[in-house]
């Protein structure tokens, strides 16, 4: 068993409510912050390592000593719940299954940061979610945990739950404060950053669901010791979502020392592949990160055991490797189509373009039209270069990373499975009745022996 | 045209009491969903032009928002809007046999609604619901690990709960 930080207690009956998450040394790291000074609780958690868990990997700590604390004006944190990363589903694990430990990580990380109202974005499809978070607030008030001079610290802190209403680009933080305002999810240039000038053009950090719960743990064993778990820059745990075909989906935490391989095929996680079937590919940091084939998955390009942590993943950039990304880890067996698959994130993409800027709003549509034909017997073979050129264009020329977003799994798509591709142009009957299966994609790779 | 209650108004007064003063704009998006559950469903324009005046702001504010999130229905819907995800991870899991069943089992194509107003079926992008595919949202809930079976059951007691 690795260990468990976020979801020790996952098991605990009753651990949605305050009762039994109190019993179980909740709040304690709150009743220590708040003996702290805020600049000290920074300093815990840059010592920590810990990066942003919404999909960047930007280190927190770092995020946090960038707000501006101009005097008199009032600063915000808000909470990152929009997840709609497809293959994503932890943060609503989190706040369905443990509340209180979102709100204490809030609590700790408004005290830090000094936000006297601080906002849970959440997207608007979790529509039960909201209550429970409202019950968990009021518990949590109900026990001096929040409100009016918390703990006798002088402290003042409210937090408040914001529905979105379905809009992807509102996970981006600039849509998202747009959207807290009531616009709609348009991005904003930067600069200024929300450090700056963010929610009502005040300074605002926002930061994700599991990165705000991984504060609580790293209060309650100090920044230093929180390092010392996982490998190099992947420090602390990690959650991830585990979907596609496995026997054992769900929410796992991990620390970031595993391999891919007993990741999927361990009965701890994964469970491995239904039915006995044979890997052919996955994308293992939610779907806008390279797809990559069974064989560049499990070793790397050099032949080493790839790990699940951030440096291993994307060991070989994007020509040999992908990246975490934001832990929804999709995993495709033989029987899978990658041309269809990919039709499905271009389409996705194309629907939740804000429309801003014109590479994303015409590129994502160009793509999914073009996937469509070849995915349905009426593609060329010029199609597959026009693919290529459409996402060199839309990546990099865009206000927010969304377009690169839209780019990069198809990208991917063609550079680790060009033959796929090749095959439904060339095969436009039979690619209607049958998949091209696992092909080569498993085969081991030879490695050059270096001089 | 849609008015709230003396109650639901109270709460609209502490919603917009959780932003900055003059900021009252950012309940738009919190009052679009309680004039859309109050509205059948969907947002007409005089719905619209209600959440203006009560929020102050320009009805061209709330249009130009209303139209831009997935959630907000401008044009009718039935009393049950299936809206079944199909993205990646829920395609691998077989959403478009769901999608088809669903197609099949009412006589409508997507986007379109049963003749006596119960369902409109509407395919959905990624719900956060990976791990359980296939999968739908049905109001305030997630419908989880759909198969034909399931989807009969809930047509049947949704069809049932409308003859009561």
């Amino acid at each position: 068993m690795g260990i468990k930080l976020l979801l020790e207690h996952d098991k605990v009956e009753g651990i949605r409510y305050y009762d039994a998450y109190r019993k179980h040394g909740g709040y304690r790291a709150a009743e220590k912050a708040f003996k702290m000074s805020p600049a000290d609780i920074v300093e815990e958690v840059k010592k920590s390592g810990l990066r942003g868990r919404g999909g960047a990997g930007f280190p927190t700590g770092m995020k946090w000593s960038f707000l501006a604390k101009p005097e008199g004006v009032p600063r915000h944190l808000v909470c990152n719940a929009d997840e709609s990363e497809p293959g994503t589903f932890k943060d609503r694990y989190l706040m369905e299954f443990h509340p209180h430990l979102f709100i204490e990580g809030l609590l700790i990380s408004s005290f830090a940061l000094g936000s006297n109202a601080t906002y849970i974005y959440i997207r608007g499809e979790y529509a039960w979610i909201p209550d429970i978070l409202e019950q968990a607030i009021a518990e949590a008030k109900n026990n001096g945990w929040l409100g009016k001079n918390i703990l006798g610290s002088g402290f003042d802190c409210e937090i408040y739950v914001h529905r979105g209403a379905g809009a992807y680009i509102c996970g981006e933080e600039t849509a998202l404060i747009e959207s807290l305002e009531g616009k709609r999810g348009n991005p904003r240039m930067k600069p200024p950053f929300p450090a700056i000038q963010g929610v009502w053009m005040r300074p605002t950090v926002v930061n994700n669901v599991e990165t705000i719960a991984a504060v609580v743990p790293i209060i309650n064993i100090g920044g230093d010791e929180y390092a010392k778990i996982g490998i190099g820059k992947s420090t602390g745990t990690k959650l991830m979502s585990a979907c596609g075909n496995i026997n054992k989906p769900g929410v796992y935490e991990i620390d970031m020392t595993i391999s891919v391989e007993e990741f999927i095929f361990s009965d701890e996680y994964c469970g491995g592949i239904p039915k006995g079937k044979k890997l052919k590919a996955c994308i293992p940091g939610g779907s806008s990160v390279p797809i990559l084939p069974a064989n560049l998955l499990l070793k790397t390009a050099k032949g080493e055991t790839r790990l699940m942590n951030y440096e291993s993943m994307s060991d070989g950039g994007f020509v040999s490797g992908s990246m975490i990304g934001s832990g929804g880890f999709e995993v495709f067996d033989e029987d899978q189509c990658v041309v269809r698959h990919t039709m499905t994130l271009a389409r996705f993409y194309n629907h939740e373009s804000c429309g801003q800027c014109s590479p994303c709003r015409e590129g994502t549509g160009w793509m999914y039209k073009i996937l469509k034909n070849i995915e349905y017997g009426k593609g060329k073979m010029s199609d597959i270069d026009l693919l290529w050129d459409i996402q060199r264009k839309i990546e990099g020329n865009t206000i927010c990373p969304l377009g690169d977003a839209a780019a990069w799994p198809i990208a991917a798509a063609i550079r680790h499975f060009r033959d796929e591709f090749e095959w439904h142009v060339l095969n436009p009957d039979e690619s209607q009745k049958r998949n091209y299966g696992l092909a080569h994609y498993a085969d081991p790779i030879h490695v050059a022996a270096t001089a | 045209m849609i008015k709230f209650s003396e109650e639901k108004l109270k709460d609209i007064k502490e919603l917009i009491s959780h932003y900055p003063e003059g900021k009252q704009k950012s309940a738009l998006i919190p009052l679009l969903h309680l004039a859309q559950d109050e509205n059948g469903g969907w947002l007409d324009a005089s719905a619209m032009d209600y959440v203006a005046e009560l929020l102050q702001i320009l009805p061209i504010e709330v249009y130009e928002v209303a139209t831009f999130y997935s959630m907000f229905n401008t044009k009718p819907v039935g009393k049950h809007l299936l809206e079944v995800c199909r993205t990646g991870p829920c395609m691998l899991n077989g959403s478009d046999q769901i999608i088809d069943y669903i197609k099949e089992k009412l006589g409508i194509s997507e986007g379109e609604t049963t003749t006596d107003g119960l369902f409109t079926l509407k395919p959905a992008e990624c719900l956060g619901a990976c791990g359980y595919a296939p999968m739908m949202q049905l109001g305030k809930t997630y419908r989880e690990h759909l198969t034909k079976e399931k989807v009969d059951k809930l047509i049947d007691e949704l069809r049932g709960q409308a003859k009561n």
